[in-house]
C-alpha cells in the first residue's frame, strides 16, 4: 500500500479539521469515497468514526458486511494498524438517546415513542430530524474518554447529497421558525458551533460530468453564503488520458486515420476482420473519437470546477468496481494527494 | 456476485435473455394514462421522463409531463423557465400530438389544497403558522407527497391522455410510496388526539385533564420540545383538524390510482451496483403494493463498436507492441479498448445479476451519451433509442 502506511508528521490539507462532510450528487460515489477517506484519515494508528444519516445502510454495502446497527463497531483496519468504526444514525434512536441522555427521561421517552411522536419529529417535523442526526455526529466529534483524550481522531459522514446539504447542515436556521428558544434551539446551537467551526469542513463529490459539476458549484456557493466551511473537491471516477494529446484532439476534430490504426494491428496480428463486419481498425477509430470527443468536455468541467477555488483531488475510476480493494486504492490515491 | 453465473464475455456476448421492454406499444396504448420514472438518484430519470414524454407527443398523444427539481439545462430545454406548477405547451413538437411541461412547485401545491379545504380564516392562521412554513416548504415526504398530489389533480382534470412524471431526489427511491402512507399513520394516530386535546378543552391546562399516563407523556414533551415549540404545533393541528378527512381521502385515491390498470412505471437505472439494487428492490416493492411496472430502463450502458475483439487479446496486443517499442499510438487504442470491453462487461454483469432475480421483468438500454442532453433533438434521440 505504500505511502498509506507512511504516518511520519506529514502535512495534509485539513490538518486541524475533525468533522469532514462528505456530500455529492446521487451516482458520483459519495459514499465510497467517504469510506476511502475514513480509511485514509484512520492509517497509521489513528482511530475514525465513519458515520451514515440517511438509513441506506451505504457504509455496510460499500465494505460488504452485514447491515449495521445503531452501534458503533470497528468495521476496518487501514493500512499501518489504524481503526475505522462505524454507525449507522437512526434519528428515532438518536431522539431516544438524547431524550435519555439530556432529561434522564427512557421511560418518557418509551412513552414518547409509543403514541408516535417521536415516528413525528424524526420524519414530519422538518429539521428536526436534521438536527438529531447532525447532533449525534457532533456529540461524537466532541466526546472525549476519562483522560480528556478525544476518543476520535476524526469523524467522516456520509452526509445528504449535494442538493439538499446546506439545508441539512444549516440547522439553526431550519428550526428557527419552529423553536425561537427552548431545548431544540440549544441543542441546535450547539450543532452549528461544531458544524461551523473551522474543525469541520464539507467535501463535495462529483463526476467530470455537466450536471454534477453544476450542482457542485452551485453547492459551494450556498455552503459559502451559510457561513459553513468548504472543503475539496473530489473528482472521481477519473479515466485515464491514454492517448497523447495531439492525438486526442485530432481524432475529436477529423477523426484517427483508420490506416495507421490498421498497419499497428497487423503488426500484432490482429488485422483481419471477421468477414461481413466493418474492419477493427474503423471500429477502433470510431471508439478513440468518442473517447476524444468525451475528454475535451471533461478538461471543460475541469475548468469549471477550479472556479469554485476549493483544493481538487482526482480518484480514479476502478477497473472491477467499488470493492474492498478498491476502497484501498482510493484512500491511496487520498494520501498521495494530501487531503488525509 | 461471485457465485453468480455468467456466460458473457464482453459487451456484445451473448445476454440473459430477459424481455425487451416495447416502449412504444406502453405510450402508444390509449389505456395507458400514467407513466411513473423512479430510481435512485442520477440515473437519468427526469431526462427519462422527458424522453418518453416527448415521443409519446410525437406520437400524437396529448402529454404533460411533470417533474421535480429538473436540471437546469434540460428544463430549458423543454422551455421551462420558471417553476410556476402550470403546465406549459413545450414548442418544437413534431407531428400531430401535443407536449407540456411543469415543474413542480411544492409549496403552491400545499397552499392550493390548505385553501381548498379550509374556510379563508382557517386557511389564514394555516398558512401563517410557523410551523406550517416549514412542513409545506422543507418537510423530506413533502415534496413526495405534492409530486402525488400533483399527479391526481392532473388525472382528475382528464385534459390528459397521457401523464408522465419523474419521481423527487429522495433519500430513498421509495419514499414517494411511503408518504402518503406515513401521513395517514400520523393524521390517524395518538398523537394528534393528545395534540388536539388542549384545543378541545379550551386550551388551558388541558393536559391536566388527561390521565396521569398522558400526563407524563405531556410534561415530557413540554420539556423536550419547549413550550413554544408545543404552542406552534398545536395550533398547527386544531387549525389543520378540519382539512384533515380531505387530506387522508386524496392520499388513498392516489394510492389507488397508482395501482390502476392505466398505470406504468419505468424503473430507471444505471448499470452500476449500487443503482441495479435499487432498482430490484424498487421492483420488488412495486410487486408488493400490486402496482403496475412496464419494465427496466437502463441508462448510460457503455458498449464497444469492435466488441469481437476481447480485452484480453486487446491488452495482450498492446502490450506486445509496447515491449516491440511499435506503433505507439495503436498501443494506446489498444489499452483503450480492453479498458472499455472491461467496463462493459462488469456492467453486463450487473444486469444479469438483474435479471436471474427478476426475469420477467422487461429491460430496455440507452447507451452512454459523450454529452448531457440540452434540446428537444436530444430528447428525441434518447427517445429512439429507449424504444430500439
Amino acid at each position: 500500500m505504500g505511502s498509506v502506511g507512511d504516518v511520519s508528521a506529514r502535512d495534509t490539507d485539513w490538518d486541524g479539521v475533525r468533522l469532514h462532510v462528505v456530500t455529492g450528487k446521487g451516482g458520483t460515489g459519495k459514499t465510497t469515497v467517504a469510506a476511502a477517506l475514513a480509511l485514509a484519515l484512520a492509517a497509521g494508528g489513528r482511530k475514525v468514526l465513519l458515520v451514515e444519516v440517511e438509513g441506506r445502510q451505504g457504509i455496510a454495502q460499500v465494505f460488504d458486511i452485514p447491515p449495521l446497527p445503531y452501534e458503533e463497531r470497528k468495521i476496518a483496519v487501514a493500512p499501518g494498524g489504524g481503526d475505522v468504526h462505524a454507525l449507522a444514525i437512526d434519528p428515532e434512536e438518536a431522539m431516544l438517546e438524547y431524550v435519555e441522555m439530556f432529561y434522564g427521561m427512557k421511560r418518557a421517552g418509551k412513552a414518547l415513542s409509543k403514541i408516535g411522536l417521536v415516528d413525528f419529529a424524526t420524519t414530519i417535523a422538518p429539521g428536526l430530524r436534521d438536527v438529531l442526526v447532525t447532533g449525534k455526529t457532533s456529540e461524537a466529534v466532541r466526546r472525549r474518554d476519562r483522560n480528556g483524550r478525544r476518543v476520535y481522531d476524526a469523524v467522516v459522514m456520509d452526509a445528504p447529497p449535494t442538493g439538499r446539504i446546506t439545508r441539512f447542515l444549516n440547522v439553526t436556521s431550519e428550526v428557527a421558525g419552529l423553536a425561537r428558544i427552548g431545548p431544540v434551539r440549544n441543542h441546535a446551537d450547539m450543532v452549528r458551533g461544531v458544524v461551523a467551526s473551522p474543525e469541520t469542513a464539507v467535501h463535495f463529490v462529483t463526476l467530470l460530468e455537466e450536471m454534477p459539476v453544476q450542482e457542485t458549484l452551485d453547492g459551494v456557493a450556498n455552503l459559502r453564503e451559510a457561513g459553513l466551511p468548504v472543503g475539496g473537491i473530489f473528482i472521481n471516477m477519473v479515466r485515464p488520458e491514454l492517448l497523447p494529446r495531439a492525438a486526442l484532439d485530432a481524432a475529436a476534430n477529423e477523426g484517427l486515420d483508420p490506416a495507421d490504426l490498421a498497419l499497428g494491428l497487423k503488426a500484432v496480428g490482429l488485422a483481419e476482420a471477421t468477414p461481413g463486419a466493418p474492419p477493427i481498425a474503423e471500429a477502433l477509430s470510431r471508439e478513440v473519437a468518442e473517447h476524444a470527443r468525451r475528454t475535451r468536455l471533461e478538461r471543460r468541467e475541469r475548468r469549471s470546477l477550479a472556479a469554485a477555488k476549493a483544493p481538487r483531488y482526482e480518484l480514479p475510476l476502478l477497473a472491477d468496481g467499488a470493492d474492498l480493494a478498491g476502497l484501498y486504492e482510493l484512500a491511496t490515491a487520498i494520501r498521495e494527494q494530501g487531503a488525509a | 456476485m461471485s457465485d453468480h453465473p455468467h456466460h458473457s464475455r464482453g459487451g456484445e456476448g451473448t445476454r440473459r435473455a430477459s424481455p425487451a421492454l416495447d416502449v412504444d406499444a406502453v405510450l402508444d396504448d390509449a389505456a395507458t394514462r400514467i407513466v411513473v420514472c423512479c430510481g435512485s438518484g442520477g440515473v437519468g430519470k427526469t431526462t427519462t421522463a422527458a424522453a418518453l414524454g416527448l415521443r409519446a407527443a410525437e406520437r400524437g398523444r396529448r402529454v404533460v409531463v411533470l417533474t421535480v427539481d429538473p436540471a437546469r439545462r434540460l428544463a430549458q430545454s423543454m422551455g421551462l423557465t420558471e417553476l410556476d406548477n402550470v403546465p406549459r405547451p413545450v414548442a418544437g413538437v413534431k407531428g400531430s400530438g401535443e407536449l407540456h411541461a411543469m415543474m413542480l412547485d411544492m409549496k403552491r401545491t400545499f397552499d392550493e389544497i390548505i385553501e381548498a379545504h379550509a374556510d379563508p380564516e382557517r386557511a389564514r392562521q394555516i398558512l401563517t403558522n410557523p410551523f406550517y412554513q416549514s412542513l409545506s416548504s422543507s418537510f423530506s415526504g413533502t415534496q413526495e407527497y405534492m409530486a402525488m398530489e400533483k399527479l391526481g389533480q392532473l388525472r382528475r382534470a382528464d385534459e390528459w391522455d397521457l401523464i408522465v412524471v419523474d419521481t423527487p431526489p429522495s433519500r430513498s427511491a421509495l419514499d414517494f410510496l411511503d408518504a402518503p402512507e406515513r401521513l395517514g399513520r400520523f393524521l390517524d394516530g395518538r398523537l394528534i388526539r393528545i395534540l388536539m386535546a388542549p384545543a378541545k378543552a379550551g386550551g388551558r391546562s388541558a393536559f391536566k385533564l388527561l390521565n396521569a399516563g398522558f400526563g407524563l407523556v405531556a410534561g415530557a414533551m413540554t420539556k423536550i420540545l419547549g413550550a413554544q415549540f408545543l404552542k406552534d404545533i398545536q395550533t398547527f393541528v386544531a387549525a389543520l383538524d378540519a382539512v384533515f378527512g380531505g387530506f387522508r381521502q386524496r392520499a388513498e385515491q392516489t394510492y389507488r390510482l397508482l395501482q390502476a390498470p392505466g398505470t406504468a412505471f419505468v424503473v430507471v437505472a444505471a448499470p452500476e451496483r449500487d443503482a441495479m439494487r435499487e432498482a430490484s428492490y424498487f421492483v420488488e416493492r412495486l410487486a408488493e403494493e400490486r402496482m403496475p411496472l412496464a419494465g427496466l430502463v437502463v441508462n448510460r450502458v457503455h458498449r464497444s463498436c469492435a466488441p469481437a475483439l476481447s480485452a484480453a487479446r486487446s491488452a495482450a496486443a498492446a502490450e506486445e507492441l509496447e515491449a516491440r517499442g511499435e506503433h505507439e499510438l495503436t498501443a494506446a487504442v489498444l489499452r483503450l479498448h480492453a479498458g472499455r470491453m472491461q467496463l462493459a462487461a462488469r456492467e453486463q454483469r450487473e444486469q444479469e445479476h438483474f435479471a436471474s432475480a427478476h426475469p420477467t421483468v422487461p429491460i430496455t438500454q440507452v447507451p452512454a451519451m459523450p454529452e448531457d442532453v440540452h434540446d428537444l433533438a436530444g430528447l428525441r434521440e434518447i427517445g429512439e433509442l429507449l424504444a430500439s
